[in-house]
């Protein structure tokens, strides 16, 4: 089994995603945003960095390369998509996944490390989390989640939170304005899925937290929930129902620690 | 043929956070301005396109802004036609 990881003009993270992958023990592959062709890989990451300069819109000149058609056809087919920090914006301006990513409130890029924690583990991008809040970087200029207060509500509803900035105590900090919350999002979302739930965007690194000479490997179980899921997918044959790779929303975790 | 020069003018829509704008908003008391507010920052694009007529030229330049120059979800766009020339005559 192989993940591939996309790089784009701009991209700054491939390496460091391919290099996640290769630790947590599987084959990772590069591929070219010029060629829709994903080679037959079982997950397929879309790393930070500005693709395309970040011109327009972060994430809007990325979504119309050629690799975004073998990605789109593949995330249609219940393959599975994880965003990071830039990669969450392409797949937001794609449609992907709901939402789009604002100017940080601070106008500021927010460089440094924060505290999120997946808000289920019965996704296919938290399942061997471990529930605990973890430490990651983000590097991003446009991390700010927005949607509206109706999408807001049918994304909580259908558990497509993924992610929210905590604070030390482990609560969401829902304070747009408050530190724990590196860009103002709403609801302090940091990461989501789509409703199939096959397709995740989130705006801090776990790639870049993926072994203990970074400090810590905490940022270890998203990429593992990735290729784990992606093995299950492939054992079963690649279904292609909307979310038959997916477990349904079963357990939610806990405020606080 | 001929060339129809547009403009695209992209805004935030109405109660989307606008930081940009909050931040000239900010920056007035600096050069004593206290008369100015509902500060927006948006961006516009010019841009030529060749068409057989407004109509068509219109339909390309509609597409684009909606595909690519603005993101519905959060921004609301005008086009503005700033000049129409036949460019049969240089051709």
């Amino acid at each position: 089994m192989r993940i591939g990881v996309v790089t784009f003009p701009g991209s700054n993270s491939d390496v460091d995603s391919l290099n996640a992958v290769t630790i947590a023990g599987v084959e990772a592959v590069s591929l070219w945003h010029e060629s829709p062709d994903l080679h037959g890989v079982s997950a397929v990451i879309l790393p930070g960095g500005f693709a395309y300069g970040d011109y327009i819109r972060a994430g809007v000149i990325a979504r119309f390369s050629p690799v975004m058609g073998g990605v789109k056809e593949f995330a249609a087919a219940a393959g599975l998509v994880l965003g990071i920090c830039n990669g969450f914006q392409v797949l937001a301006e794609a449609g992907l996944v709901p939402g789009a990513l604002l100017r940080n409130r601070s106008l500021r890029f927010a460089g440094r490390l924060v505290d999120i924690k997946p808000e289920r583990l019965d996704s296919p991008f938290t399942r061997s989390a471990t529930g605990a809040p973890m430490r990651v970087p983000v590097a991003h200029g446009e991390g700010c989640y927005y949607a509206d207060e109706a999408m807001l509500d049918e994304l909580e509803a259908r558990g497509g939170v993924l992610f929210r900035y905590v604070r030390e105590d482990g609560t969401p900090a829902t304070d747009p304005d408050e530190p724990a919350n590196p860009n103002g999002s709403l609801r302090a979302i940091a990461g989501v899925c789509n409703a199939a739930g096959n397709v995740a965007g989130l705006m801090p690194h776990p790639e870049r937290m993926s072994e203990a000479i970074l400090g810590t490997d905490g940022g270890l179980g998203v990429i593992r929930s990735l290729i784990e899921s992606a093995a299950e997918w492939e054992a079963a044959g690649r279904p292609h129902a909307p979310g038959r790779a997916v477990a349904p929303a079963k357990t939610k975790v806990e405020a606080g620690r | 043929m001929s060339d129809f020069r547009y403009a695209v003018n992209v805004l935030p829509k109405p109660g989307i956070l606008d930081p940009q704008g909050r931040a000239v908003e900010q920056s007035l008391p600096h050069l004593h301005v206290t008369s100015v507010s509902s500060v927006r920052v948006g961006r516009r694009v010019e841009l030529t396109v060749s068409a057989d007529s407004e109509a068509a030229a219109l339909a390309v330049v509609d597409g684009l802004a909606k595909e690519l120059l603005s993101n519905p979800l959060i921004e609301s766009y005008e086009l503005e036609l700033l000049e129409a020339t036949s460019s049969a005559a240089s051709k």
